[in-house]
């Protein structure tokens, strides 16, 4: 008799998800135009949606993989950005190349070499981190509680490792003061929001490419849906969760970059404070499914924005957490869960 | 030499031993069933043949090479493919997709090989880029198999096929596994459906408690008398 218990949510489950995101978002809009809400913090909650997407995907991969919740997820984020900074700030115009200011951006073009070396060394740090401790764990046949346990303990000790190392003092990318770009009805954005949406965008696309063109994508997927089977199939899923760890890696490192960017600082804690906003994006949106990390992430940073219309910024997490809260209340499997 | 030779065979889950050292043989192109009460350890013996379950002892020896111990990653590289009983599709996956990851080993062009299995599996071909997770009871069951044969193997191991079928399903089933043979395929068979695998097999083998109990012809068992009353329900 087999015990493997067939699993409701998918990776990647119908389309139709889309059409409630859809729905959600013409009621937003609706909202803004009778002016409840001010249409810029909408706008803007867009890219901040953008960034937890980016965050609450990876933890989605790793979830539908290697069966747990990643607690690290948000100090990968803040190691990613430090490590951006180190490069932007220190090795990059030490080698000579220093720049602000690339066209209406407050940074200049080293974020191009900047941030994808900060994703492949976040890549190479989550495999090493695999091999020297979650394989152990794997081998031993320990629990998803004792994982995620484990994943907090390190979540702590990388957000150490970034206080040795930069203190807990807050810093900057080299930046210079643009202008907002000024569009129709009052609303304002900052062009940095709009490299961020771009290059939230721009991986969305490749993951979703990744996922549905590539042998490996295809395995991955196939993992997620049924180990056992992937394994008689010739999947080699150490192999697979070696890629896991690398693309969720990658993808927290481009959403502390972002976020650094985003918040125009960095702080140690920077990661850890974000982590609940991508929970409550995977847990709208379904966990363990990537289309529902999407969409959940938009509407948390969307909901998290507007509600600096009344309240402190500081309380935006606290939205993110009441939204999940209500979310599990109401439907533990994810708003936008899809079930085959 | 015998295509797979496994020769007492002890192995369990754990702590709990499972199977007390069973031996079994199939000879190229024949159908093998296994039968055997609930709990006798039949599905436990294919996972061990396939490297889901670590052997404690014994040896398995598939086309004269030790496979014992192997990881199922390693095994299904030698030429024997295996349809676990229940959740043997990829339901988020596409059909087309589903049968990619059968040929997943293999790193030549297949396109020949999957068009050969969409015509023998006809259903299939119509509903290709549509979700596994779609399909009917039945046509999952024809996808298991289709998944499996990608790999063009020379041995299937098949856990319970028929089972949750319709009656009418459980018929194509068995007809298609008939087909499978005939193209050259040797076939390891676990059945509940003991009267109409022994009626296909070449040889069968009845398990109890983790133990050989019986084996000869699939006719001879099916006339044996004691075979009959115990284990095909009169």
């Amino acid at each position: 008799m087999s015990t493997a218990s067939p699993r409701t949510q998918r990776l990647l489950p119908k389309w139709s998800a889309s059409y409630s995101v859809v729905a959600c978002f013409l009621l937003l809009l609706v909202l803004a135009f009778f002016s409840i809400v001010k249409l810029e913090l909408m706008v803007n909650g867009l890219f901040l949606g953008a960034i937890i997407a980016l965050g609450a995907i990876g933890l989605s991969l790793i979830y539908g993989i290697l069966n747990f919740a990643h607690l690290a997820q948000g100090d990968f984020m803040t190691l990613g950005a430090y490590i951006a900074l180190f490069l932007l700030g220190t090795l990059l115009p030490g080698m000579g190349l220093k720049d602000t200011g690339l066209g209406p951006f407050t940074f200049g073009y080293p974020i191009f070499i900047a941030l994808p070396l900060a994703i492949l060394v976040m890549a190479a740090i989550a495999i090493g981190l695999d091999i020297t401790i979650y394989r152990r764990l794997r081998r031993r046949g320990v629990g998803r509680v004792v994982l995620a346990m484990t994943s907090l303990g390190l979540a702590i000790g990388l957000r150490g490792i970034v206080q040795v190392i930069w203190g807990g003092d807050t810093y900057q990318y080299p930046r210079l003061s643009k202008a907002f770009y000024q569009l129709p009805m009052g609303v304002r954005i900052p062009p940095d929001n709009l490299f961020i949406g771009v290059t939230a965008i721009l991986l969305v696309v490749v993951l979703y490419l990744f996922l549905t063109r590539t042998k490996i994508g295809k395995a991955m997927r196939a993992t997620s849906d049924n180990v056992d089977l992937a394994r008689v199939s010739g999947i080699n899923t150490e192999n697979i969760i070696r890629w896991t760890w690398a693309l969720s890696a990658g993808l927290a490192a481009t959403a502390g970059v972002l976020l650094a960017i985003f918040q125009a600082q960095l702080i140690p804690i920077m990661g850890w404070r974000f982590l609940i906003m991508l929970f409550a994006a995977v847990i709208l949106g379904g966990i363990g499914n990537l289309y529902g990390a999407l969409a959940g992430a938009l509407v948390i940073g969307v909901a998290a924005e507007v509600s600096t219309q009344w309240l402190n910024p500081a309380y935006k997490v606290v939205i993110a957490f009441i939204i999940m809260i209500v979310a599990l209340l109401i439907r533990p499997k994810g708003i936008f869960g899809v079930r085959d | 030499m015998s295509l797979l030779q496994v020769s007492n065979i002890v192995a369990g889950y754990g702590e709990t031993e499972i199977l007390h050292g069973v031996s079994i043989a199939i000879e190229q192109g024949h159908i093998v069933t296994i039968i055997g009460p609930n709990g006798s350890g039949k599905s436990t013996l294919l996972k061990a043949i396939f490297g889901l379950v670590k052997p404690k002892k014994g040896q398995v020896i598939f086309q004269g090479r030790d496979i014992t111990g192997l990881t199922p990653e390693a095994v299904v590289r030698q030429g024997l493919s295996y349809v676990p009983q229940s959740s043997n599709i990829f339901p988020s996956l596409s059909i087309n997709e589903n049968l990619e990851m059968g040929a997943f080993v293999r790193t030549d062009d297949f396109r020949q090989r999957l068009e050969e299995i969409y015509l023998l599996f006809p259903d299939l071909a119509g509903r290709r880029k549509d979700r596994a997770g779609t399909l009917s009871g039945g046509q999952r069951q024809m996808l298991a198999l289709a998944r499996a044969l990608m790999l063009d193997p020379a041995l299937l191991l098949l856990d319970e096929p028929s089972a949750g079928l319709s009656p009418n399903m459980v018929g194509s089933v068995f007809e298609k596994i008939l087909g499978i043979n005939r193209a050259g395929v040797a076939i390891l068979l676990v059945e509940q459906n003991a009267r109409e695998a022994l009626q296909l097999s070449s040889r069968g083998y009845v398990l109890a408690s983790g133990q050989n109990q019986l084996e000869d012809e699939g006719q001879k068992l099916l006339d044996n008398p004691d075979v009959a009353r115990l284990y095909l329900g009169g």
